[in-house]
């Protein structure tokens, strides 16, 4: 990607970011920590990877995203509304009675959002029904999965992933949040996922190992997958937990908890400064 | 009429399945390696490229039928119900139901008539978790016809349908069935205004074995075959309790959660009325065949008859 390019996704990443805060914060609740550290990986997928329309969000032909790890929907919302499925004045009323925005994706009641999720483990099966699907249509679609690295805990994960690597579907990329942080501490002391992409590679797939915050490294991986046949493959992204808001980044207490008044204000404060420093760079 | 026909309703189920994918290319049918058991093997030998076996992980067969319907297909997918609609209660729950997704759930080998492989696949508890998901149709055909005509109705109706399936060959009951099979619906199988006998899946023909026996005793029994617990016909229910006063219910399926308590459920908000359940009373099964079984746990012709007797002083 070319300079332009990139600092154009940067400020959408940005954008993403303070969204993620104002929805939480008017929440009174949710998952800010994971929401920022994929905050890269919604905007890339969303503003440049898949074959998309916000005008037609049910298109038979297009790309489709699963949110594994459905917690995270603050941040999945904040990219939809970036990519413009809806107004981001429907940010701030996440999780309110009668809101459009659930606490976890609603694919009933949301535009854009391909499959209901939340439940850990399960997005990713449907992802992968999804990919099988487009086979057995001979479809170009691709599918894409999002999945934390606390998530991978749970058993059905590797059961979708022996499915898929047996299946042999290269329409389907996995990326898993490598964020090292689960509600009860470092997923290393908590339930012990890695090595991650050797376990991926056992099922089948074909892995890569990036810096999940960096659009460069993202652009590689996703290209990688693209290129990749006849195997599924996932992306390991590194990433920062509560990237961008200094007082969150790596404290495992911002996994599920909405910031205070004055907390608000400084996360804000922050991200609007970074945005600045980007728009005018 | 058409003729008696011996059957186990899990194959009819395979045979219309694979009748139905003829004209429907959206069909899909997977299994969790129980084909030969389920009988999905029938349709995998016709549509060996549209048959999906995932294996022993029923959790994410659960998933992947969900994605595919998600992407329109109309997937079947059949385990036994201790798996299909036990073990991936959640999944069918979230995956499937909270999404209203278009997914066929077969539950086969249900109930206490697994026999010899005894309580850890006896699964007395399918209905009473499947009812309990919103948007849910559950449905307990009797026999070889019903069986056929439900899966029809499930694969015409747009949305999630629990479908169960049994293990044993049962002599066909609703050959004389003229009323066309519809959701939500049940069957009087036999007028009578003595008391009414509201049964489901296996015990219909027990019901109406029961039925025959009672008449010789100068007892009228309506029979009623419930093939949808939900959503349960409330109308042919408070009607019957209106008429006959006092219902009996029979299911191989535990009384807490399955049609007995649906039936008592809907009494007692529209008219309070004596409920007699005969089913699995909140234990575990065991090891044997599947005939003793059902004479042990009482889910039979002659505790039908006997229950009547006693409630009739007769």
């Amino acid at each position: 990607m070319n300079a332009q390019e990139r600092k154009q996704l940067q400020i959408t990443a940005a954008k993403v970011r303070l969204g993620i805060i104002e929805g939480v914060f008017h929440a009174k609740s949710g998952h800010p920590g994971g929401s920022l550290s994929s905050a890269e990986i919604f905007t890339y997928l969303y503003c440049k990877e898949m074959h998309v329309d916000p005008q037609d969000p049910q298109n038979p032909g297009r790309d489709r995203f699963v949110l594994s790890k459905g917690h995270c929907a603050p941040g999945l919302y904040a990219a939809l509304a970036q990519r413009g499925y809806f107004d981001e004045n429907e940010l701030q009323k996440l999780r309110h009675i009668g809101a459009m925005l659930q606490g976890h994706p609603d694919m009933k009641g949301t535009p854009g959002v391909d499959m209901s999720s939340g439940s850990l483990g399960q997005g990713v099966s449907a992802a992968v029904g999804m990919a099988l699907a487009g086979k057995l249509d001979k479809a170009s679609y691709r599918v894409y999965t999002l999945l934390g690295d606390g998530e991978i805990e749970e058993g059905q994960v590797w059961e979708a992933a022996m499915f898929a690597g047996h299946h042999k579907l290269d329409n389907l990329c996995c990326i898993v949040d490598f964020n090292g942080l689960q509600i009860d501490g470092p997923v290393a002391e908590v339930g012990g996922p890695e090595p991650i992409d050797q376990k991926f590679e056992a099922f089948g797939f074909e892995t890569m190992a990036i810096d999940g915050n960096d659009f460069d490294e993202i652009e590689k991986a996703l290209e990688a997958a693209k290129a990749c046949q006849g195997k599924p493959f996932a992306i390991i992204a590194k990433t920062i937990k509560g990237k961008g808001v200094s007082f969150m980044e790596n404290q495992a207490g911002w996994h599920g908890k909405a910031p205070n008044g004055e907390e608000y204000e400084a996360a804000m404060a922050e991200l609007k400064k970074s945005l600045e420093v980007l728009e005018h760079a | 009429m058409r003729e008696m026909v011996k059957k186990a309703t899990r194959e009819s189920f395979g045979e219309t399945v694979a009748q139905l994918a003829e004209t429907d290319p959206n069909i899909l049918v997977l299994d969790a390696d129980l084909a030969e058991a389920t009988k999905t093997s029938i349709f995998r030998k016709k549509f060996p490229e549209r048959f999906i076996d995932c294996g022993i992980a029923e959790a994410n067969m659960i998933g992947i039928a969900a994605g595919l319907a998600a992407c329109g297909k109309t997937p079947f997918a059949a385990s036994f119900a201790m798996f299909s609609a036990g073990r991936a209660y959640e999944q069918v729950r979230n995956s499937v139901g909270y999404p209203h997704l278009n997914v066929k759930i077969a539950g086969s080998h249900a109930g206490i008539s697994v026999g010899e492989d005894g309580a850890t696949h006896q699964c007395c508890e399918d209905i009473a978790l499947m009812r309990t998901i919103p948007g849910m149709v559950v449905l307990n055909p009797a026999d070889h016809y019903e069986m056929q005509a439900a899966v029809r109705a499930a694969a015409a109706h747009n949305g999630p349908v629990y479908i169960r399936l049994g293990r044993l060959a049962v002599d066909s009951c609703t050959q004389d069935v003229e009323a066309p099979f519809e959701i939500g619906k049940g069957i009087t199988l036999r007028e009578g205004d003595d008391i009414t006998i509201i049964a489901t899946g296996l015990l219909v023909k027990e019901a109406l074995q029961a039925h025959k026996a009672l008449q010789a005793a100068g007892i009228q029994a309506r029979v009623i075959d419930m093939h949808t617990i939900k959503p349960l016909d409330r109308e042919l229910v408070v009607k019957a309790a209106k008429e006959t006063g006092h219902i009996v219910t029979a299911e191989e399926h535990s009384v807490i959660g399955g049609l007995g308590e649906a039936v008592c459920a809907v009494l007692s908000e529209e008219l309070p009325t004596p409920v007699t359940r005969i089913g699995v009373n909140d234990v575990f099964g065991h090891s044997g065949p599947a005939a003793d079984l059902l004479r042990e746990f009482g889910l039979s012709a002659e505790n039908i008859e006997g229950t009547v007797k006693r409630i009739l002083k007769k």
